[in-house]
């Protein structure tokens, strides 16, 4: 299976470079490459960009840590891209074209994945929702103040709360 | 032979271990006084032959015993003796094997320790206990059977994995466990209690020392494996929400919550019911994470598929002691009662506060780490999900956690007002701001990220310290400072490490530096304020590895900071190659490289350069809350009914109204 997986990225690799006119053939030599930006900005670009993707060979790494020649590969490619004056989305973009969401380290939001990003939001409002319940249930600090007739309903409301 | 002495031991405890887990058990439900003093003998046996087991397997890799197939892959007789050691644990095997033993090592120190609780509760939590080793001593018998034999014996060892061979990640998986495991101790009190229908202050107060210095070890561990990837891994990177890693953060994170409801249990009687659910989430975590990394479920779906059973295993014993728990829980949780009432603004109101962020930021963890299984199982696709997610949910929701953290150490129990707090609150407030503002202008460049960090770490150490100040009674403090109980000191210590913590993860990211450059010896180049210069790459043997060694001088005016010797390593046996970061660690920042691959016959090399700016300050923040855990849970008042007669009398305490 990972060999054939190997295979099918490597063709695609392949392919991507034929197709992608200006893209010069990365030089075979380095794994930590000394590479030249024309501005900081670019190279600051460059190093968010192979942080967010993920290397497609490895167990869990992203660009930036892999030695695997693939990353090398996709690293000199997006270095090219920059340079050539393609933006973050494009390069991205191109990315995903070629190998899938897979290879983002930041998914996108799309129907498969709004759960993943909406439901920390929604633990936190059941949480907020119980919190303001417990808050109000169990505000009466002195019961003197809770009237004898009412304590009976009182404590079974503080009991219905906190089995819930 | 010593091999199937193991065996047969392990085999022994194994049997010792149903004995405990049904006899005690039974014994305290029948009130059958000899059932539940069998507790006590069967925890120790088991100890003892666990550990024969152990020191059997211990002596096969000292031994060179490669007829055992555990030792043929995970060892070499050219392999240093720590790692030899440290090298039982190194695979799936021996560290089921090691977590048995340290579970073990909890159940005896629950019949030694806990002196102060009824013979009848004991009974039950070491009958629970040992129903836990059941489980887990079955599966190594059943399944990673460490002392199996092959045929043909080998004549040499495959040799330990090299990314182990370190002494940081050899001491990373014991302490690890000893948190993951010592959460069995907690579980198994709430379950007992659980049982008999008492969840009363007093179960509270047996089991805060138990999670406080489970949590604590499970501290250094996390601390110790971000450390180790840290120098170990060649990219300067100190945390990467791998699956692996967050299969230990999220019990962390859990036993957080656990700490802070058993408080306010203790203390105050409130939260019963969520406290013991919290001790049942915090175990439970700690199994689903050694699932996800003993069944390999999560680095690849092929490998879980390879080796079902082991996977399976675990996954049936999560089911049935969440299940089981979660049961019980539903038929007692309707009889417990938590009667006193509090104010929102209490300490009361800002524990539940902290339960709530934590307990939102363990679930969106386990979210995180599970939802790519998921995905992939429902065939929606293969997605990834890595640090950017984890990190845009963690930081919103950890803010809040360390401002409601700072209030809750000043509050007072059941009922205080905004106005009581106005003026303590306001002039720490106006302090953290002053020193969180100012702070950048010291470093580089000015970040308002860095002010903003340094002033929500600033109010992490201020209130921290300002509440053991009001502590200590007025008048007489450093009288005051020193009859305040440990656990107050605990408390302020581990709220000022996580202050240090925040400030550590914020400097770090903003204001680290890197380069990739290619240098000829001799080069010379200036990252930052430094200048560092490459002076060639020489070869060095090692024991079981050749090296090219190279050497980095850095210098800052003309004057020598420190002399680097980053390596790329070659293991002889597994021909992998290795890097070894040169680092020179300071207190306000580490000098870090390392070394790429040759460039030409010139002797031109790739070498990344890092300035790595407060990174200490983490580990040093991880240190504080640990040493704070253990101080805790070394308090008085956990071993304040035992009174031995041979300890010096206790002197006079005020009143213990807050700690």
């Amino acid at each position: 299976m990972r060999s054939g997986q190997l295979a099918f990225l490597s063709t695609a690799f392949a392919v991507v470079l034929f197709f992608s006119a200006g893209i010069t053939t990365p030089p075979v030599h380095a794994v930590l490459e000394p590479l030249k930006f024309d501005s900081s900005s670019q190279e600051s670009r460059y190093k968010a960009l192979i942080a967010e993707l993920r290397c497609l060979v490895c167990q869990n790494q992203n660009l930036a840590d892999s030695n695997a020649e693939l990353a090398r590969d996709l690293r000199l490619l997006t270095h090219n891209m920059i340079l050539s004056g393609s933006s973050d989305t494009e390069i991205v973009q191109f990315m995903v074209s070629r190998y899938g969401d897979f290879v983002l380290y930041r998914p996108p939001f799309k129907p498969s994945t709004a759960l993943l990003w909406l439901a920390p939001l929604l633990f936190l409002s059941v949480g907020c929702f119980v919190l303001f319940r417990i808050f109000r249930s169990r505000k009466n600090v002195s019961p003197s103040i809770v009237p004898p007739t009412q304590r009976a309903r009182v404590r079974k409301l503080m009991r219905d709360d906190h089995s819930t | 032979m010593i091999a199937e002495l193991g065996l047969l031991a392990l085999i022994i405890a194994f049997c010792t271990a149903v004995v405990l887990g049904i006899v005690p058990l039974y014994g305290s439900t029948q009130r059958h006084s000899i059932c539940i003093a069998v507790a006590r003998p069967a925890a120790w046996v088991q100890l003892v032959f666990v550990s024969i087991a152990y020191g059997c397997l211990t002596y096969a890799f000292l031994d060179n015993d490669f007829s055992v197939s555990y030792v043929a892959h995970n060892s070499n007789s050219k392999l240093p003796l720590l790692y030899k050691i440290s090298g039982v644990w190194g695979a799936h095997e021996g560290s089921l094997l090691l977590w048995v033993l340290i579970l073990s090592g909890w159940t005896g120190a629950v019949t030694i320790f806990s002196r102060t609780v009824p013979e009848e509760m004991i009974a039950k939590v070491l009958g629970i206990l040992g129903l836990v080793s059941t489980g887990f001593l079955s599966f190594i018998l059943f399944t990673s059977n460490p002392f199996a034999r092959q045929f043909p014996p080998v004549t040499e060892g495959r040799d330990l994995n090299p990314l182990l061979q370190d002494p940081g990640l050899a001491i990373h998986p014991p302490m690890l466990y000893l948190g993951y495991v010592g959460f069995s101790v907690v579980f198994a009190f709430a379950i007992a209690a659980l049982i008999t229908g008492r969840l009363d202050m007093a179960w509270a107060r047996w089991s805060r020392p138990w999670t406080t210095t489970a949590w604590s070890f499970l501290t250094v561990g996390i601390a110790l494996g971000s450390w180790w990837a840290y120098y170990e891994l060649g990219w300067g990177g100190w945390w990467f929400w791998d699956p692996v890693e967050n299969a230990s953060f999220m019990p962390w994170l859990m036993g957080t919550a656990l700490i802070h409801s058993l408080a306010a249990t203790e203390k105050r009687g409130v939260f019963k019911a969520w406290t013991v659910l919290l001790a049942v989430f915090a175990f439970s975590l700690s199994l689903l994470g050694t699932f996800l990394v003993r069944s390999g479920v999560l680095t690849s779906v092929h490998a879980f598929a390879s080796d079902p059973e082991r996977g399976l295993f675990i996954l049936i014993f999560l089911i049935i002691v969440v299940g089981g728990s979660l049961t019980l829980y539903a038929w007692r949780a309707p009889g417990i009662r938590s009667v006193p009432g509090f104010n929102p603004v209490s300490r009361e109101g800002a524990l539940l506060i902290n339960n709530v962020l934590l307990v939102t930021t363990t679930a969106t963890v386990l979210l995180g780490t599970l939802y790519p299984l998921f995905i992939d199982a429902l065939g929606l696709g293969k997605i990834s999900v890595g640090p950017p997610y984890f990190n845009t949910i963690f930081i919103p929701l950890t803010v809040p956690l360390v401002i409601a953290m700072g209030f809750g150490a000043l509050c007072r129990w059941k009922k205080d007002t905004f106005a009581r707090l106005r003026a303590d609150l306001s002039i720490l407030l106006l302090a953290s701001l002053v020193a969180g503002g100012i702070w950048p202008l010291a470093m580089n460049h000015y970040s308002f990220a860095a002010a903003s960090a340094g002033t929500l770490g600033c109010w992490a150490v201020f209130t921290a310290v300002r509440g053991l100040w009001i502590r200590a009674t007025p008048g007489r403090r450093w009288r005051g400072l020193v009859q305040t109980p440990r656990s107050y000191w605990g408390m302020t210590l581990a709220h000022s490490g996580i202050g240090i913590f925040v400030i550590g993860v914020a400097f770090t990211t903003i204001y680290s530096m890197e380069k990739d450059l290619s240098m000829a010896p001799g080069d010379r180049i200036s990252v930052g304020r430094y200048e560092y210069q490459f002076d060639g790459v020489q070869n060095l043997p090692g024991p079981n590895y050749v090296a090219q060694t190279g050497t980095v001088i850095v210098s800052r005016d003309g004057r020598t900071m420190a002399r680097l010797s980053p390596q790329r390593r070659r293991y002889l046996v597994q021909q992998m190659p290795m890097t070894e970061a040169g680092i020179q660690a300071g207190f306000w920042g580490d000098f870090y490289v390392s070394l790429g691959e040759r460039l030409d016959d010139s002797g031109r090399w790739a070498v990344r350069v890092h300035y790595k700016a407060f990174i200490r300050w983490i580990w040093l923040g991880a240190l504080l809350m640990a040493a704070g855990g253990l101080l805790a849970a070394s308090d008085r008042r956990y071993r304040s009914v035992v009174r031995l007669p041979t300890r010096e009398p206790a002197p006079q305490t005020a009143p213990d109204l807050t700690g």
